[in-house]
């Protein structure tokens, strides 16, 4: 089909122009197909397998990234541990974007006591470190996986209900949004037709990015031994085992590490990608 | 005589906290199929008026008394709910800025049909009337402006969208605020034909609020003339132009350029600034910068007198031509 050259180029092709985009997702992609084999099973080994006899073996055509202490296969345990880091961010991501998005719209739209009301308990919610208030509410909760994404989650709402509460106090203060009252619009069709569309753009980004935090922040949590409990396999706690025997076996330390550090440089990347297609005065063309 | 569409009853509207007046004792009256007219300085209270009818005045400003009556209901005190029903469909509204009054991220057939989906139920008959709606305010190729975004319009051709979408519903009653200040000249001149005869196919009474007075002449059957957030004076356009009572009104006249006057003389303009509504209390509002104003002037404020084709509020009207 050819293309119409008056009409706009679609969100896709400015995404596409950005080369940390571009690369973020393909390693991102690379992350998810990884963690998609390890939902199925598809693994050369049973994460959880100890084989006294081929302890801490390196990397070898058999176990491709080495074996650890226990001779469990440590390229199964990452893949098993990425899978089990993005299933925990995923979720507590959605929890956060979905409740904060929704606080933060409300308490810019409708202003007073309301808004006041939920800036100052998210201000007491930012007052802690993440890491710090995380563990805390963990230790609480307990350490399921989704207490521990309960957990991260109570930790980023406060951001997106202040990444969605700006925009809002500019777009509800714009004439086509006063139009909308003007015509008789209810409330609930203003923010979800009018006013939701026009600030996504930030949510989205603040999407990617806090998914790379939830991720150092649920490994954080399991290598302090509050998140995934042993001998399931998470790759914080596979740092926390290695660390002792890293002298001896390297390899059991490196790839794990390897991969936190993969996947949060990719969302990062992703992030920045689609911050440069979402907003307009950013784009090169 | 009939029952006007609406009626406002010694409207006053003023500041919540610290109250301050900001309109004083405005009544007029809309009968059906009338066009009425309000000029006025920024600050004389116009928009403020106007906002109230469909009660949406600014946070901070109320209605602190007198009614809105429309069609027997005291607009002043309804429910929300009641008040969301007429808005649009009863009494609607042409902004001022066409540039920013448009949905950016939403089609301009998604937008009308919103306004048909937040009064009623959409059917299949919906896309038609939108259709209608736009090809009656002249936009060309309707189908492809269906599917357009508002950026990808002209200002004048925003302005029309807006009008369409204002008339989509058939109110009663068209409220605008100086819906052409910002667009060129020719462009309002169409856009004012457009409103004309809108207006008359469909006997719809209109409230034009405007501070240039040669917008209105050819528009509206009567004229109400503001000063403070008070009316000075109200009447037939005849009236107001050919026979203005009030030395406000008279000075605004005088102040207009005009193209039968040969004598190259200065335009003249009247001295002094407005007076803060809130500040005029038991005086005319205008009579600090009145050549009329006389001790009583200072000491009372006058009433408006008259009948619906001519009525002033002064002390010393100009009397005869």
């Amino acid at each position: 089909m050819k293309r119409d050259p008056l009409k706009p180029k679609g969100g896709f092709h400015y995404y596409l122009q950005s080369t940390s985009g571009v690369v973020g997702a393909v390693l991102l992609l690379f992350m998810v197909i990884v963690s998609i084999c390890a939902v199925f099973g598809w693994l050369p080994h049973d994460p959880l397998e100890q084989n006294v006899l081929s302890a801490m073996k390196g990397p070898n055509s058999h176990y491709w990234f080495g074996t650890d202490e226990f001779g469990r296969d440590v390229f199964s345990r990452t893949l098993d541990g990425m899978r089990r880091s993005l299933t925990v961010s995923i979720s507590a991501v959605s929890i956060a974007a979905f409740f904060g998005v929704i606080l933060g719209i409300l308490s810019g739209y409708l202003g007073r006591w309301f808004d006041q009301l939920i800036v100052r308990l998210s201000d007491v919610i930012f007052a802690f470190p993440a890491i710090l208030l995380a563990l805390a509410i963990v230790s609480t909760l307990g350490n399921s996986w989704f207490d521990t994404a309960l957990a991260i989650a109570v930790v980023y709402t406060p951001i997106f209900i202040r990444v969605a509460r700006g925009p809002v106090l500019t777009v509800k203060e714009m004439d086509y949004v006063k139009v909308t009252r003007i015509l008789g619009f209810s409330s609930p069709r203003i923010l979800r037709k009018h006013i939701l569309p026009n600030v996504t753009a930030p949510i989205v980004v603040q999407i990617a990015l806090s998914l790379s935090w939830a991720i150092l922040t649920e490994s954080g949590l399991s290598f302090l031994g509050l998140g995934t409990q042993p001998p399931n396999a998470s790759l914080g706690l596979m740092v926390a085992e290695a660390q002792p025997i890293a002298v001896f076996a390297w390899w059991a330390l490196f790839f794990p590490s390897a991969f936190i550090t993969i996947v949060v440089v990719g969302l990062n990347l992703v992030g920045d990608g689609l911050r440069d297609a979402l907003d307009p005065a950013r784009r090169s063309s | 005589m009939t029952q006007p569409l609406l009626s406002v009853t010694e409207l006053g509207i003023s500041t919540v906290q610290d109250p301050r007046t900001l309109v004083n004792r405005v009544s007029f009256e809309i009968m059906a199929g009338e066009a009425v007219g309000v000029v006025g300085e920024s600050g004389s209270g116009k928009t403020l008026t106007a906002l109230s009818i469909l009660g949406l005045l600014p946070r901070g400003v109320a209605v602190a008394n007198g009614s809105i009556n429309f069609e027997g209901n005291d607009l002043t005190n309804t429910s929300l709910e009641n008040m969301q029903k007429i808005r649009g469909s009863e009494i609607s509204m042409v902004y001022q800025d066409p540039m920013t009054a448009l949905n950016p991220v939403m089609k301009l057939g998604r937008q009308l049909l919103e306004v048909i989906e937040a009064h009623e139920k959409l059917d299949a008959s919906s896309v038609a009337r939108v259709e209608v709606a736009l090809r009656d305010v002249g936009i060309p190729q309707v189908e492809r402006a269906m599917e357009s975004y508002p950026h990808e319009f002209s200002g004048g051709m925003r302005q029309r969208v807006m009008i369409a979408m204002a008339l989509l519903l058939s109110p009663k009653l068209l409220v605008a605020d100086e819906p052409t200040t910002a667009l060129d000249v020719t462009i309002q001149q169409q856009i004012l034909a457009l409103v004309s005869e809108e207006r008359r196919k469909r006997g719809m009474s209109m409230l034009w609020i405007t501070h240039d007075l040669g917008v209105v002449a050819n528009l509206v059957d009567r004229l109400i003339v503001m000063y403070a957030g008070n009316i000075v004076e109200a009447g037939t356009v005849e009236e107001i132009f050919n026979n203005p009572q009030h030395p406000y009104t008279h000075g605004l006249l005088s102040s207009l350029p005009s193209r039968s006057d040969k004598s190259r003389k200065r335009l003249t303009s009247i001295p002094g600034v407005p007076q803060k509504p809130w500040l005029v209390g038991n005086t005319c509002a205008f009579a600090p910068r009145c050549f009329k104003a006389s001790e009583i002037c200072t000491s009372a404020s006058p009433k408006l007198v008259g009948t619906l084709e001519k009525s002033v509020s002064c002390f010393h009207p100009m009397g005869g031509n």
